[in-house]
């Protein structure tokens, strides 16, 4: 391969773009790996604690893009004390002191703050996509600053954030001159915005695709905003209160038939099921639709609108739609290839779904693959029957609010259906399981599931051999999670090597000790091994039979991070 | 394996399981290692799951009637157990739901605020470290000791006794029937000036509420002598 210039080996390189055939490219030999290097631009590191910035930066000067993530998975369900870590600090602090050319920042379950915030708008130029995903640790003052510095920002996209809101005026710092977005979603936002400066912003960005407002945009606004905006193929609905006789309602319907290109739906944080007609000329583009904010909108009106969606491939829902409504979306969405049933009552566990509404979905959806299901109860028939309709399923989720719930027919444990499933489906990569549950489903996981990357564990197996079946059988497997179950030493430390293969590993009230968790730290230093103590009656001199509460294993080149708070021991 | 149906627990309790400590286990070996790390499930109601027949029966049972005893409200029926970070959703999405819930449970037609959430720092004398809470989850005086008895209970050491209760804020008191302390909850409000919780109406609480500290009823003196006295001289069942 001598035979080219580095120059004509770059542009080919060019055509490579995901990450894991770069990855290869670099590994063929050391000329490659250095031109690679030299022009990657994009960058994804799944767990911010695994290397270190300094050492990214060393290898990717070119980099411009990059994705973190910080936290455990866990940390979503608050398994994760408030103070852990993902601190990303470190890293914007790294890339403005080595000027480096950042124009995108993705970030996932990280803590950000507004000094953060307000470095990245000022050490970067170009810089010109901002996406946070359920970070926390910033205000809108942090906003404030990236609108009013980021010349030519894109895309500011906040997902599900826990953002203090200082009511601020965040909105009207984007400068007149700003006429670059793209992609803007502050749905997140649990604040008043500035109505007038949102109007006038998106009259003065002619590319304006993807809009997603918070609560406080009433429905005369969007009105306004729909008006100055129909190219828009992403549309956020605010608040979607009003009297449907009322002109302003008619001005929306207006407005609506001229915005012919939107293709995806979300928002109704609050609605008033009346005005929902107004969108049923907008229906039959729509390939997603995301009403898990909208618990205003469920029954007839909730199935009205379904029955308009014919092209619907992505539908995330709650589950007040009942076994009826996903009837209705079997029938209508033949081209359904993802949804996700949320529980419309998390804290008292009445699902309104049950195995019937799963079966219809795979009877009438061929092109199904992803599913997140909370559901009331399942059978292992239901689950067999989804199993021989769907064996395309890459990401199977299921949670049956009673969480060790048996077969609602047959009180046996749930073995067989899950079982079936990992069988049929030879392309799964990501599962979810829940109810009653023996050693058995992991054995049948072990054998079948061979391109398994990430699978999540819950109240689950009877003895160490349950984790066993599971490491040994898995080769793909990346993530691990598992709370409360059985498992303990034995399976931990039956093949520590298995871990150095792995992105991470949660253990949580399981029977894993401060012993068994020591004897893998000192076997696998390559691996950072976190005990999160919360309570005073652990300290590092504790008896090694003690029962750990908490941990979390990940593979690193950085070794032990420096800012781990006191309660966690990275042994 | 039956779980107790009850009344709702309400999401405030699920709020307080954030980072919470002492998440004794689940699963089979759930009541043991509960008792053997002494969490002693003042702090949540774990779903105490025995799925099998036999065998860890008398742990579950007992570890369930700790958990019966701890109900906030004795006179209710004991409320279905909780399970911290079950189901699995995110909590955003879970605060979110819930502030939905609340203004439509108001039967508020009108714009949802959406809760620009009120968070307060709430220490207390003695605990290791300071926690949080969102006003804007309760709405009454009622909702947020119960809140508060059962995020800071953790704090004070061991069992309930029989009672299982944290009669709190009957008078505005939080009474660790074990230790026979008294504490009394504080705030500090705009002015700056120390209070006493309880006196002004919930909504004005909290609009002025900037941090909440439980102190113990030897240092409050001057606060409120009259509600001390009465906490006195109560009777306890």
């Amino acid at each position: 391969m001598n035979y080219f210039p580095d120059e004509v080996l770059e542009h080919i390189f060019d055509f490579v773009t995901s990450q894991r055939d770069r990855n290869s490219v670099s590994q063929v030999c050391k000329p490659w790996y250095k031109i690679e290097s030299s022009s990657r631009q994009k960058v994804f590191v799944g767990n911010c604690y695994a290397i270190s910035p300094e050492r990214v930066i060393e290898r990717f000067p070119g980099l411009k893009s990059i994705t973190l993530k910080g936290k455990p998975h866990f940390a979503d369900f608050n398994l994760v004390p408030h103070d852990w870590g993902g601190f990303v600090h470190p890293w914007i602090d790294a890339f403005a002191r080595n000027n480096m050319g950042l124009e995108e920042l993705k970030l996932k379950r990280m803590v950000i703050s507004d000094d953060s915030l307000e470095l990245i708008s000022r050490s970067f130029a170009n810089f010109k996509s901002l996406v946070l995903v359920s970070c926390e640790g910033f205000s809108t003052d942090g906003l404030a600053a990236i609108a009013s510095n980021c010349s030519f920002l894109r895309e500011l996209d906040l997902q599900e954030n826990d953002v203090e809101d200082h009511r601020g005026h965040w909105l009207s710092c984007f400068p007149d001159t700003c006429t670059s977005l793209v992609s803007l979603n502050f749905a997140c936002l649990k604040g008043d915005v500035n109505l007038a400066a949102l109007v006038r912003l998106v009259a003065r960005s002619p590319n304006l695709r993807s809009l997603r407002l918070n609560h406080a945009v009433p429905l005369d606004i969007l009105q306004k905003i729909l008006m100055r905006a129909p190219h828009l193929v992403d549309l956020g609905v605010g608040s979607y209160v009003h009297d449907p006789d009322s002109e302003t309602y008619n001005k929306l319907v207006t407005a609506l038939r001229k915005c012919k290109s939107v293709k995806s739906l979300s928002g109704f944080l609050e609605a008033a099921p009346q005005c929902l007609p107004a969108f049923h000329l907008i229906c039959p583009n729509l390939t997603s639709l995301n009403l898990s904010y909208a618990p205003g909108i469920h029954g007839t009106e909730l199935r009205k609108l379904i029955r308009h969606c014919r092209k619907l491939q992505r539908l995330w829902i709650l589950d007040c739609i009942g076994d009826e409504g996903l009837e209705v979306v079997a029938a209508t969405c033949k081209d359904l290839q993802e949804i996700r049933v949320f529980p419309s009552d998390p804290f008292v566990g009445n699902a309104a779904v049950t195995e019937v509404g799963l079966v219809a979905l795979s009877s009438g959806c061929p092109k199904l693959h992803s599913i997140l299901y909370f559901c009331q109860q399942m059978t292992n028939a239901a689950l067999i029957t989804v199993a021989k309709n769907s064996p395309n399923f890459t990401r199977f989720r299921l949670c049956i609010l009673d969480p060790t719930k048996p077969d609602a027919v047959t009180n046996q444990p749930l073995d067989e259906g899950f079982g079936a499933i990992v069988q049929s489906c030879k392309g799964l990569r990501r599962l979810s399981m829940s109810g009653l549950l023996t050693d058995q489903v992991f054995l049948y996981i072990g054998m079948y599931a061979e391109q398994l990357e990430m699978i999540s564990i819950a109240f689950a197996g009877d003895t160490d051999k349950g984790m066993q079946y599971l490491l040994n059988g898995c080769k793909k497997l990346r993530k691990l999670e598992i709370r409360d179950c059985p498992f303990g030493n034995a399976a931990l430390l039956m093949d520590v090597g298995k871990y150095e293969t792995m992105r991470s590993l949660w253990m949580s009230s399981c029977n894993v000790t401060l012993g068994g968790c020591k004897s893998l730290a000192k076997k696998m230093p390559m691996l950072n091994v976190e005990i999160i103590n919360e309570t005073d009656q652990m300290d590092i001199s504790a008896d090694d039979e003690q029962k750990v509460e908490k941990m979390f294993l990940y593979r690193t080149l950085a070794g032990r991070r420096k800012d781990a708070p006191e309660f966690v021991w990275t042994l | 394996m039956e779980v107790e149906k009850g009344t709702k627990m309400g999401f405030e309790e699920t709020e307080l399981r954030l980072g919470l400590p002492g998440n004794g286990g689940g699963g089979t070996e759930g009541g043991e290692s509960a008792k053997k790390r002494g969490f002693s499930a003042t702090v949540d109601l774990k779903l105490n799951l025995s799925s099998k027949e036999g065998g860890d029966d008398t742990n579950h049972e007992k570890t369930q009637t700790e958990n019966n005893l701890l109900a906030t409200d004795p006179a209710k029926p004991p409320a279905k157990a909780q399970v911290v970070g079950w189901p699995p959703v995110r909590s955003f999405r879970k605060n979110m739901l819930a502030v939905q819930k609340s203004s439509t449970d108001q039967g508020s037609a009108e714009k949802v605020p959406g809760g620009n959430a009120t968070f307060v720092k709430v220490s207390m004398v003695g605990a290791p470290y300071l926690r949080k809470v969102d006003l804007k989850n309760y709405k009454s005086y009622h909702e947020l000791s119960g809140a508060l008895g059962e995020l800071l209970s953790s704090f004070t050491i061991g069992n309930c006794g029989s009672h299982g209760t944290k009669d709190f804020l009957n008078e505005s008191r939080l009474i660790d029937l074990l230790n026979g302390t008294d504490y009394v909850p504080t705030y500090e409000d705009k002015d700056g000036d120390w209070m006493l919780v309880g006196d002004v109406p919930w909504d004005m609480f909290v609009e002025s509420c900037k941090r909440l500290r439980i102190m113990k009823g030897t240092e409050a003196t001057g606060l409120a002598p009259r509600a001390m006295e009465k906490c006195k001289n109560r009777s306890f069942k």
